[in-house]
């Protein structure tokens, strides 16, 4: 099983894919197991671990990085289309 | 490991510096360093012409001449500069390293000055050859964290790795301090949380803030292609999120203190220096500051180091590990290759033990110390 996903922190709910994914694609990651993956992902992008309510934290580097702005199934594509950020 | 200097901190080099204290002699502290070339001038572009900065650049060369890694100084001053050569020498003599100063317009000029520091020099190469290392526990180190030229990979592979080493020295101890208060932006909350004590967090909140204001002020509408994701394709969702991604290079462990830019830590632990993002202006405080050691990540690749202090360059990636083979010490690219962060941490800790006992890194090698450079908040008049 190839490692092709990685979680950064112990206590994260979104892994960070380490090639270009296919919908369908099976996220392995070291410690974690595997997620099928439900979205087309981007290498470097990010991949929910476990199911993310809609305005629950995402957890990266073991901090809140933004909020989810819809309910993130486990295996979703979690980027900008989907997370409620503050304006820079 | 070390060399013991007479203020109890512990050097993993044993430098001479030629240190100018403005630029109108950087000449003459290069006919020293010509004439005894185990001597390291310190060449920089200030020293004058600058109100603000008067106090801060006289301490951040004091800080220089008296990193651990530097057994003595001869300091070279004009005469009518404003970062003055003698409050300088003063400095470091009051800390008890060994400290000469040469005013050009009092000893006759340029010629005959080069001739007295390299007198001086040369006296201090000759007794600095003669002291030895001795064993010395890893809490006599302070590590610097440096990231610079990152890619989508930097807060993956090279960032979190360098955490872990970071975790290890304040375990065993230490100190590491991370700086680069620009890319602390968005994550004062986060970073104040793990103060040590309500002033500490208080000050954390406080440079980040004034780093977002001053950047904003500087930028204007560039602002948000440095201080917000600047690249979206990469996978960054959000400010915290990048920031994090830069910051993480600086671990797990509580924030034990703040200081300003080239301050010496009071404190151990994991230390968060105000200062610019900018390399080699943050290389320069973080010298300033004790460390003898740096760990540098590098995404895009840099072949920066620092004068008197060992940087360990640590590519994001293996491409980048291969595309410039005589720069990079450490490949963390492994980690996207499915190897483990603490893999890489255990790659990065026994290299930098090497390199505390001796080992030169590859910006020793291929002497990519360049000059100082030092931060300056306003314009010069």
């Amino acid at each position: 099983m190839k490692i092709n996903g990685i979680l950064i922190h112990p206590g994260d709910n979104v892994a960070v894919a380490l090639e270009d994914m296919h919908a369908g694609d099976a996220l392995n990651i070291r410690g974690r197991g595997s997620v099928d993956v439900l979205d087309d992902i981007p290498c470097g992008h990010k991949v929910a671990v476990e199911d993310i309510r809609a305005g629950s934290a995402v957890i990266k580097y073991g901090e809140a990085i933004a909020r989810a702005a819809t309910d993130i199934s486990r295996g979703r594509h979690v980027h900008t289309h989907n997370l409620a950020t503050e304006d820079m | 490991m070390g060399y013991m200097r007479p203020d109890g901190t512990v050097g993993i080099r044993n430098h001479v510096v030629v240190i100018p204290t403005v630029a109108c002699v950087n000449g003459v502290a290069r006919l020293v360093e010509r004439a005894v070339p185990r001597a390291v001038a310190l060449l920089h572009g200030h020293g004058c012409g600058r109100a603000m900065e008067i106090g801060m650049h006289q301490d951040t060369l004091a800080g220089i001449a008296l990193n651990p890694n530097v057994a003595g100084a001869v300091l070279i001053g004009l005469g009518c500069e404003t970062v003055s050569a003698r409050v300088v020498a003063e400095k470091v003599r009051q800390a008890g390293r060994p400290v000469e100063v040469f005013m050009v317009q009092e000893e006759g000029g340029s010629l005959l000055t080069a001739r007295k520091a390299s007198d001086a020099a040369s006296a201090m190469v000759e007794a600095c050859s003669r002291m030895e290392r001795t064993e010395c526990p890893l809490a006599s180190i302070t590590l610097g964290l440096e990231c610079g030229g990152s890619d989508a990979f930097s807060g993956i592979s090279a960032n979190p790795a360098v955490g872990i080493v970071a975790d290890r020295i304040v375990d065993a101890g230490g100190t590491a301090v991370v700086s680069e208060t620009t890319e602390m932006i968005g994550t004062s909350h986060i970073l104040s949380r793990r103060a040590v004590d309500k002033e500490t967090a208080g000050r954390i909140v406080r440079i980040i803030d004034d780093a977002h204001r001053r950047t904003k002020e500087i930028l204007g509408p560039l602002a948000s292609l440095v201080i917000a994701p600047g690249n979206m394709d990469g996978g960054m969702s959000s400010i915290q999120e990048k920031s994090l991604g830069c910051i993480c290079k600086a671990g797990s462990r509580p924030i034990s203190e703040v200081v300003g830019y080239g301050a010496r830590p009071t404190r151990r632990g994991l230390v968060v220096m105000d200062g610019p993002g900018y390399d080699m202006e943050s290389l320069a405080g973080l010298a300033s500051a004790g460390c003898q050691l740096i760990l540098f990540t590098t995404g895009r690749g840099t072949p920066a180091g620092f004068p008197v202090v060992p940087v360990i360059k640590i590519a994001s990636s293996g491409r980048l590990f291969e595309a410039m083979p005589d720069d990079m010490d450490i490949d963390a690219g492994g980690v996207l290759e499915g190897h483990t962060l603490d893999s890489v941490a255990d790659a990065i800790t026994l290299m930098a033990l090497d390199v505390m006992d001796g080992k030169p890194t590859k910006a020793e090698i291929n002497c990519q110390g360049g000059i100082v450079c030092l931060y300056a908040l306003t314009p010069s008049f």
